[in-house]
């Protein structure tokens, strides 16, 4: 029997004051230098079952480096190059009429559990009032149709969802929009 | 709902959950427009899912721990401190991860142009907090106790005194952003947000305890809260293609 000291903690909603605590200077949106020869803008709508935006919200992405790889202890493949300060985690509001911004580099390939290459992604999560947890998502790539094709997660998934995973290029960046219900409902992850 | 082509399996969102509440919840309408209304596709997990930012490094000064202190006077209100640990659901402790949290002031009031609840703001309160757990897991924060305020979900709407936290585990499955409220409070019966989650042992999680051991006297109450982050909640229990 599962102790109970270890159960979890619920989830509850990060409510439409998250911006007090979550979106301060120690995190940001910007992952790379913008003067960084890599670097990639990319912006998007967060926006309700109406298509609405959604003015109170938060979007994280979690990404490996250019090279593929996670700073993180549990990714252990050293003949991957880690880069030094580069956290792979950044954080932007939705405070302007529901739009968000990255500036990020796009991550090497991944593998998955068995070994077998994913296709460049970043984890996406979404947080806003009247989400009573948060929801997750990937952004995938669309320079990368052939990578794209072979993903083992992307590829099983109906042409319809899929879709709703791949940015679209804009103005030299990439768009990204997240619709979290109704048309172009957005493909969520259970994790 | 269109043929399924995926070998994915697809988890409908009231058993996507375990003791988290559903995205679906008429009672907090907020929810109505925003939960997705297609089922969620069960993501095989990857080294993307099994990892997450490691804030190790992150340079967090002693004000940023004591929510008192961030400004030229004391804020009114009931000082307190809030502490625990947070631990991976193995019970190993989270150590050098990020705890965030933000809150409204002892009136009641949020430091937050959207929030126009008639209570004073406080010039010596900001709400928002943050620390790195130490080796064993452990947080700390020096604050003073929110005020209940009113909301406009329902007629007489009133939130129960809460902190928000903001936590990070070893992986993403782990991230939590949840509220932790207070022991006795009267308005647990009518918050649809703290009633969304369905089972009163899950629920009671959630409520710090008042400990005299953490109480300094002449000083600030003192409230635990430990943090126990959950993994994956889902757990289909079959995969439709195996039928």
């Amino acid at each position: 029997m599962t102790d109970p000291a270890l159960l979890p903690v619920p989830s509850q909603t990060s409510g439409p004051f998250l911006s007090i605590g979550l979106l301060r200077e120690h995190v940001g949106s910007s992952l790379v230098a913008e003067e960084d020869p890599r670097a990639i803008r990319i912006r998007g709508r967060l926006l309700d079952g109406n298509g609405d935006p959604v003015p109170d919200g938060m979007i994280e992405i979690w990404q490996a480096n250019a090279a593929g790889r996670y700073a993180h202890p549990d990714d252990t493949r050293d003949d991957v190059p880690l880069d030094e300060g580069f956290l792979g985690f950044g954080r932007s509001g939705t405070v302007d009429d529901g739009w968000f911004e990255f500036v990020t580099l796009k991550p090497g390939r991944v593998p998955a559990e068995d070994g077998e290459a994913q296709a460049p992604h970043l984890v996406v999560i979404v947080f806003a009032r009247g989400l009573l947890k948060q929801l997750v998502t990937r952004l995938y790539f669309p320079d990368e149709p052939e990578a794209n094709a072979a993903d083992p997660i992307l590829s099983e998934l109906g042409e319809a969802e899929r879709a709703t995973l791949i940015a679209e290029p804009e103005d030299g960046g990439l768009r990204f929009d997240i619709h979290l219900q109704g048309d172009g409902e957005t493909t969520f992850f259970a994790v | 709902m269109g043929p399924r082509h995926s070998s994915l399996a697809r988890v409908p969102d009231a058993d996507v959950h375990g003791v988290d509440p559903p995205y679906d919840y008429p009672e907090y309408v907020g929810t109505r427009l925003r939960h997705p209304k297609e089922p969620l596709v069960l993501l095989p997990h990857t080294l993307s899912e099994r990892t997450a930012p490691v804030f190790g490094d992150m340079p967090l000064g002693e004000l940023d721990q004591d929510l008192t202190r961030q400004h030229a006077g004391e804020p009114l209100g009931e000082r307190i401190s809030v502490s625990g640990r947070v631990l991976g659901s193995d019970g190993r402790p989270i150590a050098g991860q990020l705890v965030e949290i933000w809150q409204a002031n002892a009136a009641g009031r949020y430091r937050h142009a959207v929030d126009t609840h008639d209570a004073p703001l406080d010039e010596n309160f900001t709400g928002a907090g943050r620390c790195l757990t130490d080796a064993n897991g452990e947080y700390r924060f020096v604050t003073v106790k929110p005020g209940a305020y009113p909301w406009k979900n329902h007629p007489n709407a009133w939130r129960p005194a809460h902190i928000h936290f903001s936590v990070f585990g070893r992986a993403i499955p782990d991230r939590l952003v949840t509220q932790m409220y207070f022991p006795g409070d009267p308005l647990f019966p009518f918050d649809p947000i703290f009633n969304s989650i369905r089972d009163e042992k899950d629920r009671e999680r959630l409520i710090s305890r008042f400990e005299l051991d953490l109480t300094e006297p002449e000083w600030s109450l003192g409230f635990r809260f430990d943090i126990v982050l959950g993994g994956r909640g889902a757990t289909p229990l079959e995969d439709p293609h195996d039928d």
